[in-house]
């Protein structure tokens, strides 16, 4: 430990200011305070700091989203295995799948980062850690068989057009990893939809080989709910035929986006998120309420199978749960007031249900009712803080 | 049965190194000054001259703007120095002491005897007006202005914060005296805010209680709490510690600078109650009390909060009653720090693990900023730690933009630097929140005049 430090102090004057390599001085102190906690100690202001940055911050974040990615990378082999109907054991079906969501990872890394490097450099600030939640987000909200490339173009616009020319981590006005999967969505609809794409059929380097086996359709539960006809719909299956339960739902066994399926994972990302306190649970909470009642109310008109489908099961439909825990919740784009959450999470969970249930061209909603609450996020704020300001006028009106 | 307020919001940092309520020995301070920078609002005009003889209460300096405040000489003794800095800004003004204090006689008066004028007068001719501080603005207050109220907050709050309740032992009635002459400058009342439970004794004003963790010992709390202070009302405020001395100059008829300061921290090898002198040397206070071969320490005149960095060769701040020892931290290199459970390390957030130790644990926290300065990523994490009925991120957004009509409409009369201490704290992206409010508050009160 004592000769790295050493090295690296011996190295830093290159990349001061009039250095050999002045130009990678973002980066060097990025790696340098990834490895070490700075010292520098405050010179004005209160004395002593509370431990946590927002390295540790995003530390916590990744750590509470790892379950649901592990998972993921399991369901997408089990998916695979189960097309071609065969059973390689556990270990395979992980690794298959981990081969199938790395590169996506790498890429989705490598194009954000590159970015945000560039731009720190660029700006001479400090290298910021919003995109290392970002970059992991992004592959677990795109169907697995999403061309590396097309993840690539999506990061690399919506870190530039939805973060950096906003001003960078904390100034964005839309979630970067809803942006990303937005870009997808609009750009290559034909790639992000439909029954192919959620299952990987393919092999992924040479491993899975093997022929589809009779009666296998890719359609996610949410998919076969949107274009079921009333009379004829016998609930939702899996990819060959079987019925699944509710249970069968919150395990996530099920086709659908990478880290999307496995509500057990979310629950425990939720509760990793709920006790460190980084994430609001006032927005996770009035997410699940205002879908719930959503739901109830769509129930109660109940002409489409969509409107039929309970409370329950509405919510743990894909990407609903990972929206309300992961995405709503991003502090930067959401309401940042305390009586705003409430409000933001109610409109957030409402809107999901609505957009799922009423519109027939996209089977999910959570992505385009959280990005319509970004939007309307800060006009909420500021209905919270006008209210404290006319309290403040009024009070000074009545003692005059 | 006085009312008792519950602060909700809050925190309490436990650090090691509390003050026992033991009298320690007093060291000689070899001289005495008065710092201008430690009074907000003012503008020193220098009134002596080096090698000018002058008693305790003689006044050093003047208010340029409002010459009838003055800067009261906390010894006799012979004046050495008035130091400067660029364009001529005084930075101190020294003075060396006398073996044997002479006192500046203004005469024993009676309170109950006089008008609020002459009250004021007495206040002002001794040289101690500066401790009253007003809000809006957080400046020395200006004597030619009515308060609404006058509040005095009854107890300290701030981590290892001197016990007020020890402090007033013995010096009970110039307490009351000092309160008896502010009630006579408001036409309004004078609020004592003390601790619930407190023994703290006072007739003549409001008293209310307050429960809770800091910052319920702040003024600013206290006011926003009892009755805010809205748009073109001005309010007073004064430490009890300086009530003390306005009670003396009444009892005793001199300028008596006296206060029991707190020696406090980690890197304190004894700690307790000090005998000083306002203005005397940061080394008569620590001297043989730090911990040996102590390069790596950080001097604080007054708390961890809102004190202000200092050496030994410095002096005691205005209105400080506390000295307080942390590590410096910056010999220390952490590995990997963002990755590990990170038992001990002090978080509010439960982002690492300390919180399963319990609530009793004490730290030991250095003076490291313990990351890279950020825009504001987090929200809702001032709110927990800011008892007003004030969004405080909105307020400080307003003034970074120096937006006038959103500060006033957000409060920012009622706060001041000190209220936003534990924000700054808790802050993940590690932005100064206090200097932000002054440097607000300065700029507004220049727009406003």
């Amino acid at each position: 430990m004592k000769a790295l430090r050493n090295y690296l102090n011996k190295i830093k004057p290159n990349f001061e200011e009039g250095g050999k390599l002045a130009m990678f001085r973002s980066v060097f102190e990025g790696f340098e305070s990834f490895m070490y906690v700075p010292n520098a100690t405050s010179k004005s202001g209160v004395h002593i700091h509370d431990s946590i940055d927002s390295k540790r911050t995003m530390t916590v974040v990744i750590i509470a989203l790892l379950p649901a990615l592990l998972f993921g990378m399991y369901n997408v082999g089990y998916q695979h295995y189960l097309a071609i109907g065969s059973q390689p054991g556990f270990w395979m079906t992980f690794v298959f799948g981990l081969l199938a969501v790395l590169p996506q990872i790498i890429v989705s890394y490598v194009v954000g980062l590159g970015i945000e490097f560039t731009v720190a450099q660029w700006k001479k600030e400090e290298i910021q850690e919003g995109f290392l939640v970002s970059g992991i987000l992004i592959p677990m909200i795109v169907p697995v068989d999403t061309p590396l490339w097309m993840i690539a173009v999506a990061t690399a616009f919506a870190v530039i057009f939805a973060k950096e020319v906003f001003g960078g981590t904390g100034y964005n006005i839309f979630n970067v990893a809803l942006v990303t999967r937005a870009f997808l969505f609009f750009a290559y609809p034909a790639a992000m939809s439909g029954d192919k794409v959620f299952v990987r059929t393919g092999t992924t380097f040479g491993m899975g080989n093997g022929s589809i086996v009779d009666g296998f359709s890719g359609a996610t539960p949410l998919g076969q709910i949107a274009v079921a006809a009333k009379d004829h719909f016998q609930g939702i299956v899996d990819t060959l035929g079987h019925p699944l339960s509710s249970m069968d739902l919150f395990v996530g066994l099920i086709p659908g986006s990478i880290g999307e399926t496995s509500k057990i994972a979310i629950l425990i990302g939720a509760i990793i998120l709920l006790i460190t306190g980084i994430a609001s649970w006032r927005t996770m909470i009035s997410v699940f309420v205002g879908g719930a009642a959503m739901s109830c109310i769509f129930n109660l008109i109940g002409t489409t199978v969509s409107m039929q489908t309970g409370v329950l099961d509405q919510l743990l439909l894909g990407g609903f749960c990972f929206g309300a825990v992961f995405m709503a919740t991003d502090p930067v784009t959401s309401a940042r007031t305390e009586k705003g959450k409430f409000i933001y999470g109610l409109l957030v969970g409402a809107f999901a249900i609505i957009i799922r249930v009423l519109n027939p061209g996209y089977p999910e909603g959570m992505m385009l009712a959280i990005l319509l609450m970004n939007v309307f996020a800060p006009l909420i704020d500021y209905y919270v803080v006008e209210s404290n300001i006319n309290k403040r006028l009024s009070r000074a009106k009545i003692n005059k | 049965m006085a009312n008792v307020i519950k602060i909700k919001k809050g925190l309490d940092i436990n650090l090691k190194g509390k003050a026992p309520e033991e009298p320690l020995t007093s060291g000689k301070s070899a001289s005495y000054a008065i710092i201008p920078d430690s009074y907000c609002g003012i503008l020193p005009k220098v009134v002596v001259k080096v090698g000018d003889k002058v008693k305790a209460g003689t006044a050093l300096m003047i208010d340029k703007n409002r010459p009838e405040i003055k800067f009261g000489s906390p010894v006799s003794g012979e004046v050495t120095a008035v130091n400067r800095g660029e364009k001529r800004k005084v930075l101190s003004i020294v003075v060396q002491p006398d073996s044997q204090i002479e006192y500046e006689d203004f005469g024993k008066k009676s309170v109950s005897s006089l008008n609020g004028e002459e009250v004021k007068a007495a206040i002002l001719e001794a040289g101690i007006w500066p401790f009253i501080k007003q809000r809006p603005y957080d400046i020395v207050a200006s004597p030619s202005i009515q308060p609404r109220d006058i509040f005095v907050p009854g107890f300290y709050s701030a981590p290892l914060a001197p016990d007020f309740d020890f402090i007033v032992k013995g010096q009970e009635q110039d307490f009351q005296t000092g309160l008896d002459a502010l009630v006579k400058l408001t036409a309004g009342k004078v609020y004592l805010g003390k601790k619930v439970g407190s023994a703290l004794k006072a007739t003549g004003v409001e008293i209310v209680e307050f429960e809770g963790p800091h910052p319920a010992g702040n003024v600013g709390v206290q006011i926003n709490n009892i009755k805010p202070v809205n748009k073109g009302e001005v309010v007073w405020t004064i430490n009890p510690d300086d009530v003390i001395i306005i009670g003396r100059l009444f009892n005793k008829g001199i300028t008596d600078l006296t206060r029991l300061v707190a020696i406090t921290g980690s890197e304190m090898n004894t700690r307790g109650y000090v005998k000083a002198l306002y203005g005397c040397t940061i080394d008569s206070l620590v001297a043989g009390r730090l911990h040996e071969g102590g390069e790596h320490v950080r001097l604080i005149s007054g708390n961890v909060l809102t004190g202000t960095k200092v050496t030994k060769e410095d002096y005691m701040h205005g209105y400080d009653n506390q000295i307080t020892a942390i590590p410096e931290g910056d010999d220390y290199n952490e590995f990997f720090g963002w990755a590990v459970p990170g038992f001990g390390k002090y978080s509010v957030s439960h982002s690492y693990l300390t919180w399963l130790c319990g609530k009793n644990k004490e730290y030991d926290i250095d003076a490291r900023i313990k990351g890279g300065k950020r825009a504001m990523i987090m929200s809702n994490e001032y709110d927990k730690v800011f008892p007003m009925d004030i969004l405080p991120e909105y307020l400080l957004k307003a003034i970074i933009a120096f937006d006038i009509d959103k500060m006033e409409n957000l409060g920012i009369y009622e706060v001041a630097p000190e209220d936003f201490a534990l924000c700054e704290f808790v802050d993940t992206s590690k932005i100064e929140l206090q200097k932000i409010v002054r440097n607000g508050l300065d700029q507004l009160r220049k727009e406003m005049d």
